[in-house]
Parts: structure tokens; C-alpha cells; sequence
């Protein structure tokens, strides 16, 4: 018997054809019922390209920018101070984390919006003196902007602590002492040696808030700062196509965190240098 | 003979309860090779992690070149010092670890050209220049642009000798350096270990190699339970070991 004679019968996967054809099925019912809904998609273009939804579209990415950069350096900052030896240091960090991960950030947005209530004037006195640094009505300094950039920033600083310290978490003691062997500071060690490393670990959930900070900058329509979602709802208040310019808002949302994702890849590239 | 360059004296170092580390005596002269031996758990690690103060003693003393290491000597008392000036006093103690600790994102020469360029503020082309020749005197001239993972595990030992060697230590600290080699390994590094020996280098190796310990050690101690219990030549105590503990290890390596 020449086993080189013998065919070989791959085995048929007869269930992929069917759930296959299944799927493309629904899809093509879903477009079919789309093409007849009542949208006036011909006046999508239009929306999307709207002088006030490119204002939105800028505010918001400016927004997520802003609040997800100030969110990282305070979560290093606090991270740092959960692994600190100081125990008062680790109990504030812990307590920050609780407080600010534990609330909705719409109530966060709403509390700083609303401060003025509570405090009419912002001050920062000079030492033993009668001048002032700073000292402005809480209304000029909380702007709608300032509201939704602490509330989101600061709710997201307590998810990049959590994020930051299991990136330093991860990388090797062996490290530290290899830096410290050589001569390096604690601070050069952090910088040149831990960080980097601890890169590779924290890009991946940061990348994925980042695209959740994108959507969120949409809860700062509530206290009237111009994203996309409130572009959307003063373009339709004139003309009543609220799905219109709500699928341009969408499209728009589609697009900047189609851009994020490929910045993610590309920063996970450079961190990823000797690993993979 | 001038001031020993390693002189520890009555090194004492406990974990909570446990005391690790006895009373540790132990002097090196320059260009001196000391070859630490003894059975697992005996202290000879953490001892050598003391001398560049990567652990902090609880009792005694270790001077290097002529400072206590860690600590600043004041009003007949030692003060620890800040991270940052211990730092500066490693810039003249060498150390190579077990498990290499390369940085593993960093290429064999950057890893080698990292200490000279950040700690020692030396220009980059300068540094690469001597890299080049310190990976080209452990074999491994041509593998520069290597990430360690792409590197075997007695390529990447070398490349750490290396690394060391670029701060033109005054003593270099070896912490088991082929343990965690494949048994095939070995060789090469103790080969860059033996020429550096003949270079002159002073050193304190802490190792499992009686061969390399016989070949190259000017001094052995032996250690049981944090304490050196003998130590002489190493014809004396590899030859014609005197304490039982030192028999009975040197009956089972051999």
C-alpha cells in the first residue's frame, strides 16, 4: 500500500456556510430598512461639515486632549504615591482613588460647574501679606470648559493611578538594581530604566480610556460647553433633523477614535522595541 | 600593602527576625580575586548586595576605597545617606547579577553606553567608541545592535560584564554570575571573567565554581550561615579544608 497514493479528504465545516449566509442575511434586511427610513441623508453631508459642528468637533478634541494629559501626569503622580514607604502619602493616594473613582462623572461635572454657590471668589493669598496671587470671582475661572475639564480629568486621574501602578508593578526589581548598580539616581532610574518598561504595560488601557474620554467630553452638553453632541442638537433646533445632524455628530465620533486607535498602535510600536 | 580597597567588618543584616548575616569579616586588596563559597542560604549574596549597598546593613561596617558605603562618617557616627548620593558612590563598584538584568529596552551597546552617557555625562559618540571595545573584549563586538531577548543567556552575562566594566569600576561584585546558564554556557563567561582576573581587576565573586574559584582566586571564604567560618588561599581551603561544613560542600560540587 503506497501511502503516497492517498488522498486526503479535509473535513468539510458545512455550519460555517450556514451561519455565514445567516449573518449577511440580517445585514442586508437591516439595509434595506435603513434605505427606507425617513432620513434625510442627502442633508448629512451638509451637517457634518457644518461650521458649528467643526467648532464642536475641535472643542471636543481639545476637551479629551486636555483631561486625558492632565489625568496621566496626576496619575503618575498618584501612583507614585500609592507605592511611596510614607503611609500618609499611600492612605491621601487611596482616598483620591476612592473618592474620584467612585463618583458619576456627570455628577463630578455638575458639582465644579456649580461651585460658584459655595464659593463666590477663587483666591490664592501671598504669605503674610494683604496681596493675592489669584483672586477672581469662581464664575470667571469656572467656565464650562474649566467644569468639564476637572470633572472628566479628575475622574479619569484615579483610573490612570490604578493603571499607572500595575504598569510600575510590572516591571522587574532586577531593573531598579541593575540602574542602581550603575550609578543612577532614583530619579534617572524612573525616567531612563522603570517608565519605559512600565510603558509597554500601561499604553493598552490607557489607549482604550482614552477612546472613553473621547465619547465622554459628551456630558459636558449638559452644562452648555459647544462638543459635538450640543453642535448637533443647536444645528436641529433650527431645522428639526435631530437623526441628521446626530449621524454626522456620530460619524465624527467614528472617525477621531478611528485616529486614536491608530496612534495607539504606533505608540505601542515604540515602547514595544526589544519585546517583540 | 596600602589600605585594602574592600575592608567589612563585623557585617551584621536580619529579615524581621531572621538574622541573615552574623558578623561578616572580610578584607580585599586591590587586584585581589575573592571567591565567596558556600552552601545556598549562607548569606553570600546578601553579603555582597550590602557592599554596594543595595541592602543596608544593621550592624558593622564596609569601607570601599576609603568610604563607607551608604553612609557618611560624622561625629563617630554613620549617617545613612540619601539614594542619590549612594549612587554617586556605586559609580566605582561593578555589579553583575545572576539573572543579567540587562535592559531589555535597550540594544547590547546602549545598554553598555547608558551608564557612561547618564551618569558620567560622557559624549555619545565617545561612549559608543568604548562600548565597542568592551563588547569586542567579551566577544561580542559584532552584536552591538542586539536586543538582549535576541541574545543568549551567555551572550547576554557578557554584555552585562560590560555594561559594568564601562563606569571603569574600582571593584567589580559578581553574584553567581553562571548559575542561570545553561551548563554549555558557563564557559564563555568564566573565560571573560579569568581574563579580566589576569587585567588586574579587583574582584569578589560569589560563585559555585570550585574550578574557577582554584584557577583564579587569590583568597577563599567559606560561608555557613552568615558567617565565614574558613578562609585563606584557595589552595588552603579548596585543598585541605579545615572546618567539617567546608569538607562536606566541597565532597558533594566536586
Amino acid at each position: 500500500m503506497a501511502s503516497e497514493d492517498l488522498q486526503v479528504v479535509p473535513i468539510r465545516h458545512w455550519g460555517r456556510w450556514v451561519v455565514g449566509a445567516l449573518i449577511l442575511g440580517l445585514l442586508a434586511l437591516l439595509g434595506i430598512a435603513l434605505a427606507d427610513a425617513q432620513i434625510l441623508y442627502e442633508d448629512v453631508p451638509g451637517f457634518f461639515t457644518h461650521e458649528i459642528m467643526l467648532g464642536g468637533l475641535v472643542n471636543t478634541v481639545i476637551l479629551a486632549v486636555c483631561a486625558q494629559a492632565g489625568a496621566i501626569v496626576l496619575g503618575v503622580v498618584l501612583a507614585l504615591l500609592r507605592r511611596s514607604p510614607n503611609p500618609v502619602a499611600r492612605w491621601f493616594a487611596w482616598g483620591y482613588i476612592w473618592l474620584f473613582r467612585g463618583l458619576p462623572v456627570l455628577l463630578q461635572i455638575l458639582l465644579w460647574f456649580n461651585l460658584a454657590l459655595v464659593f463666590k471668589f477663587i483666591s490664592i493669598p501671598v504669605p503674610f501679606t494683604d496681596a493675592f496671587v489669584l483672586h477672581e470671582p469662581t464664575n470667571v475661572i469656572i467656565t464650562a470648559f474649566v467644569a468639564a475639564l476637572l470633572g472628566l480629568g479628575l475622574n479619569e486621574s484615579a483610573y490612570m493611578a490604578e493603571i499607572v501602578r500595575a504598569g510600575l508593578n510590572s516591571v522587574d526589581p532586577g531593573q531598579i538594581e541593575a540602574a542602581k548598580a550603575i550609578g543612577m539616581t532614583p530619579g534617572k532610574t524612573f525616567r531612563r530604566v522603570v517608565l519605559p518598561q512600565a510603558m509597554r504595560v500601561i499604553i493598552p488601557p490607557t489607549g482604550n480610556n482614552f477612546i472613553n474620554m473621547l465619547k465622554g467630553t459628551s456630558m459636558a452638553s449638559v452644562i452648555g460647553f459647544l462638543e459635538l453632541i450640543h453642535a448637533a442638537n443647536r444645528i436641529s433646533s433650527g431645522n428639526l433633523e435631530i437623526m441628521e445632524t446626530l449621524i454626522a455628530a456620530a460619524l465624527w465620533y467614528l472617525i477621531v477614535v478611528s485616529v486614536a486607535n491608530v496612534g495607539q498602535y504606533y505608540l505601542e510600536r515604540a515602547y514595544g522595541k526589544g519585546v517583540r | 600593602m596600602t589600605e585594602p580597597l574592600v575592608r567589612a567588618h563585623g557585617v551584621r543584616k536580619s529579615y524581621g527576625s531572621t538574622e541573615v548575616l552574623k558578623g561578616v569579616d572580610l578584607t580585599v586588596d586591590e587586584g585581589q580575586v575573592v571567591c565567596l563559597l558556600g552552601p545556598s542560604g549562607a548569606g553570600k549574596s546578601t553579603f555582597l548586595r550590602c557592599v554596594n549597598h543595595l541592602e543596608t546593613i544593621d550592624a558593622g561596617r564596609i569601607w570601599v576605597a576609603g568610604h563607607p558605603v551608604g553612609f557618611v562618617l560624622k561625629g563617630g557616627k554613620l549617617h545613612e545617606l540619601p539614594e542619590r548620593e549612594v549612587a554617586t558612590q556605586r559609580r566605582d563598584i561593578g555589579m553583575v547579577f545572576q539573572r543579567f538584568n540587562l535592559f531589555p529596552h535597550r540594544t547590547a551597546m546602549e545598554n553598555v553606553t547608558e551608564g557612561p552617557i547618564q551618569v558620567l555625562g560622557r559624549k555619545p559618540a565617545e561612549a559608543r567608541r568604548e562600548a565597542l571595545e568592551l563588547l569586542t573584549r567579551v566577544g561580542l563586538g559584532d552584536r552591538g545592535g542586539a536586543y538582549p531577548r535576541e541574545l543568549s543567556g551567555g551572550q547576554q552575562q557578557r554584555v552585562a560584564i560590560a555594561r559594568a566594566l564601562a563606569m571603569k569600576p574600582k571593584v567589580m561584585l559578581f553574584d553567581e554570575p553562571t548559575s542561570a546558564l545553561d551548563p554549555e554556557l558557563v564557559g564563555e563567561v568564566l573565560d571573560v571573567m579569568v581574563a579580566l582576573a589576569r587585567d588586574g581587576m579587583t574582584m569578589i565573586v560569589v560563585t559555585h565554581e570550585v574550578g574557577f574559584a582554584r584557577e583564579v582566586a587569590d583568597h577563599v571564604a567559606f560561608m555557613v550561615d552568615g558567617a565565614v567560618v574558613e578562609s585563606g588561599s584557595a589552595r588552603e581551603v579548596l585543598d585541605n579544608p579545615q572546618h567539617q561544613r567546608t569538607r562536606q560542600f566541597l565532597a558533594k560540587v566536586l
